[in-house]
């Protein structure tokens, strides 16, 4: 084989590889849908205050509870005539905040604690297992509700509630994918080669059990984005006057009979944000998931 | 001095029924530049005196015995100071090349690996060594190959990435546990080849593991003959096979496909040695052949006999050692 053929082989079959996974990827309609709904709440997150009209904590209280397609307020006006579009995508970024930083947080934790208890075996697996059990057998958000109510209402409490609500899930997944990993040659080949355990653990195995993690993190988020905002709705989170989805159910609720719209764009805004990052993370198993993949 | 001395391995498993003994007594040692063949059956406790002398077992295992590498004790080591052994001085080559290999690292970064870690080359070094290496066990384009993950290459292509990875630091000990047994023939000839090239270059000793009598006769110097975790045979490889003296290393003779030879005593069907390798749980009180020996009589009842040598330099754990045929199922080979 010459080296000009080999080099065309190898640059063929990389962009190959790469172009197979965005084309499993399109075959899947409902995931690029997905994805589309993730980028655009992403994007709105972050461009909030550039997209929205008004200030969202500003008051017209010439202009109460007016109904969607008013003149200026495109989605109508709360109780205190403050424009539901710009609370909307203001509050985009408390919903978008707690639920990516609870599941990062949620990750950084319970990765090493699942890798040990899956290498180490032994007594160390006893104690995280039966601990991730008892956690486990609390409902995820009673036990987010109990934990923010002890530490307090804020933004940053319910964040963590809701990180040490999912701890348990990856440290579960994490510990079997290890433990399986510890039986494949190639980490048998790294230890006798004389790498030190915290390099069969980091370099090993954590690049080969972050597929399963990924995707267990795109159902993570949209659970942590339900938990803000019911957190946020039982006044465990976000604080009014600052804009969150969960606040800004919570004010509508009052407010359902004479005002239903007030409660259905936020509500619109949950339920689209989750079922985009459920629907991205189901194409993404697909296309991650060797086992599925034909 | 010998390169690699193991005296009295003894391997062990608590179980939940109870202990299980793997490894019994084993001794062998291996010179400079050579190549020792471990021989056996599934189960006979080959691996696990590899993995033994490495000092990587299970956590239900206990080892006791002598291991000396070039002398030196290392059987107590910790397990840091092991480390500095492990992939240097010693190192190993595994059975199953299609997954022996990190799915998500070019071969040349995992060869590299190693040589960053062991003789602290840096990234850009590490990777011409391992361009030089994967040269040296014959992969044709080295400088393309070396940026190729494990799932572009081959089994054979990934047993020699393997065999490059063992050899990277010029290991003194290198223990291969049937490094052909899932290639091809053909492939097969090929590492056995890239194998002997590496020990007359670097005089590496080898310790091959193996069921195949081919591959033994083909590569290795001298032979131990493992069976229910005690060595029952041992000698040099041509002599052994010229004047067999125990009954199983008959049996495992005869039981080779050999059709250049016409087998009288077999007509044309290969021997099988009837049962199956037991698994001892406490010290064995007779032979652990003779549940299954041609040749058993009562004498063979009274305890496990000791290796005695039969000719010099070969010897036989066996109450009736001896060419002559007492059996049918024997086969002698010219």
């Amino acid at each position: 084989m010459s080296a000009a053929g080999a080099t065309v082989r190898v640059g063929r079959r990389r962009s190959a590889g790469r172009s197979r996974f965005v084309a499993r990827f399109r075959r899947r309609p409902l995931a690029l849908i997905g994805l589309v709904g993730v980028v655009v709440v992403v994007v709105v997150a972050l461009a909030a205050p550039l997209l929205a009209p008004y200030d969202p904590a500003a008051s017209d209280y010439s202009a109460i509870l007016q109904g969607p397609g008013s003149p200026g307020h495109l989605l109508g006006t709360d109780d205190l005539g403050r424009d539901v579009l710009s609370r909307l995508i203001v509050g985009s970024r408390a919903s978008l905040t707690a639920g990516v930083f609870a599941t990062l947080l949620a990750l950084v934790v319970a990765v090493p604690i699942g890798m040990v208890a899956g290498y180490y075996r032994g007594w160390v697996d006893v104690i995280v297992s039966r601990v991730t059990d008892v956690v486990l057998s609390f409902p995820f958000l009673i036990l987010a509700v109990g934990l923010a109510a002890i530490l307090g209402p804020s933004l940053k409490n319910a964040t963590i509630a809701l990180a040490v609500g999912q701890l348990p899930m990856f440290v579960r997944i994490t510990r079997g994918e290890v433990m399986g990993l510890r039986e494949q040659e190639y980490v048998q080949a790294a230890v006798i080669n004389g790498a030190p355990t915290r390099v069969v653990l980091r370099r090993h195995m954590l690049p080969n059990i972050l597929s399963p993690l990924i995707v267990q993190s795109t159902v993570a988020i949209p659970g942590a984005i339900i938990g803000a905002a019911v957190l946020s709705f039982l006044g465990l989170g976000v604080q009014p006057p600052t804009a969150a989805w969960g606040t800004m159910l919570s004010q509508a609720q009052q407010y359902v009979s004479q005002a239903p719209w007030f409660a259905v764009f936020p509500g619109l805004a949950i339920a689209v944000t989750t079922l985009s990052f459920n629907l991205f993370g189901d194409g993404l198993r697909d296309v991650l998931d060797v086992r599925l993949a034909s | 001095m010998a390169r690699l001395e193991v005296e009295d391995l003894h391997v062990r498993f608590d179980t939940d029924e109870g202990q299980t003994l793997a490894v019994n007594g084993v001794s062998f040692s291996v010179e400079p530049g050579e190549v020792l063949a471990l021989v056996g059956e599934s189960g006979c406790g080959k691996s696990m005196t590899a993995m033994a002398t490495m000092g990587l077992l299970p956590p239900a295992a206990s080892r006791s015995g002598s291991i000396r590498l070039e002398g030196r004790e290392i059987s107590g080591l910790s397990g840091r100071e092991m480390r500095r052994i492990l992939g240097r001085e010693i190192s190993m080559i595994f059975q199953e090349p299609m997954t022996s290999l990190n799915p998500v690292f070019t071969v040349g970064y995992q060869i590299g690996e190693v040589l960053r870690r062991h003789e602290g080359l840096s990234r850009k070094k590490a990777r011409l060594r391992a361009i030089e290496l994967l040269d040296l066990v014959r992969i044709p384009a080295a400088d393309r190959r070396v940026d190729e993950y494990p799932h572009q290459m081959s089994g054979g292509m990934r047993q020699r990435v393997m065999i490059a990875m063992a050899v990277a630091c010029n290991p003194k000990v290198l223990l291969a546990d049937e490094p052909t047994t899932a290639l091809d023939v053909t492939i097969q000839a090929q590492i056995l080849d890239i194998v002997r090239d590496l020990q007359h270059q670097l005089d590496t000793s080898v310790v091959m593991i193996t069921h195949d009598l081919g591959v033994v006769a083909d590569i290795a110097d001298r032979v131990v003959v493992m069976y229910a975790g005690h060595v029952v045979e041992t000698g040099a490889v041509d002599e052994l096979f010229a004047s067999t003296q125990h009954p199983y290393t008959l049996g495992l003779l005869g039981s080779v496909p050999r059709p250049d030879l016409v087998l009288a005593d077999v007509q044309g069907r290969l021997a099988e040695i009837p049962g199956m390798v037991p698994t001892l749980h406490e010290p064995p009180t007779e032979c652990v052949f003779a549940p299954r020996c041609p040749r058993v009589s009562d004498d063979c009842r009274t305890e496990m006999p000791r290796l005695a040598e039969t000719a010099p330099g070969q010897w036989a754990a066996c109450v009736h050692p001896g060419v002559a045929r007492a059996h049918p199922t024997e086969v002698v080979l010219p």
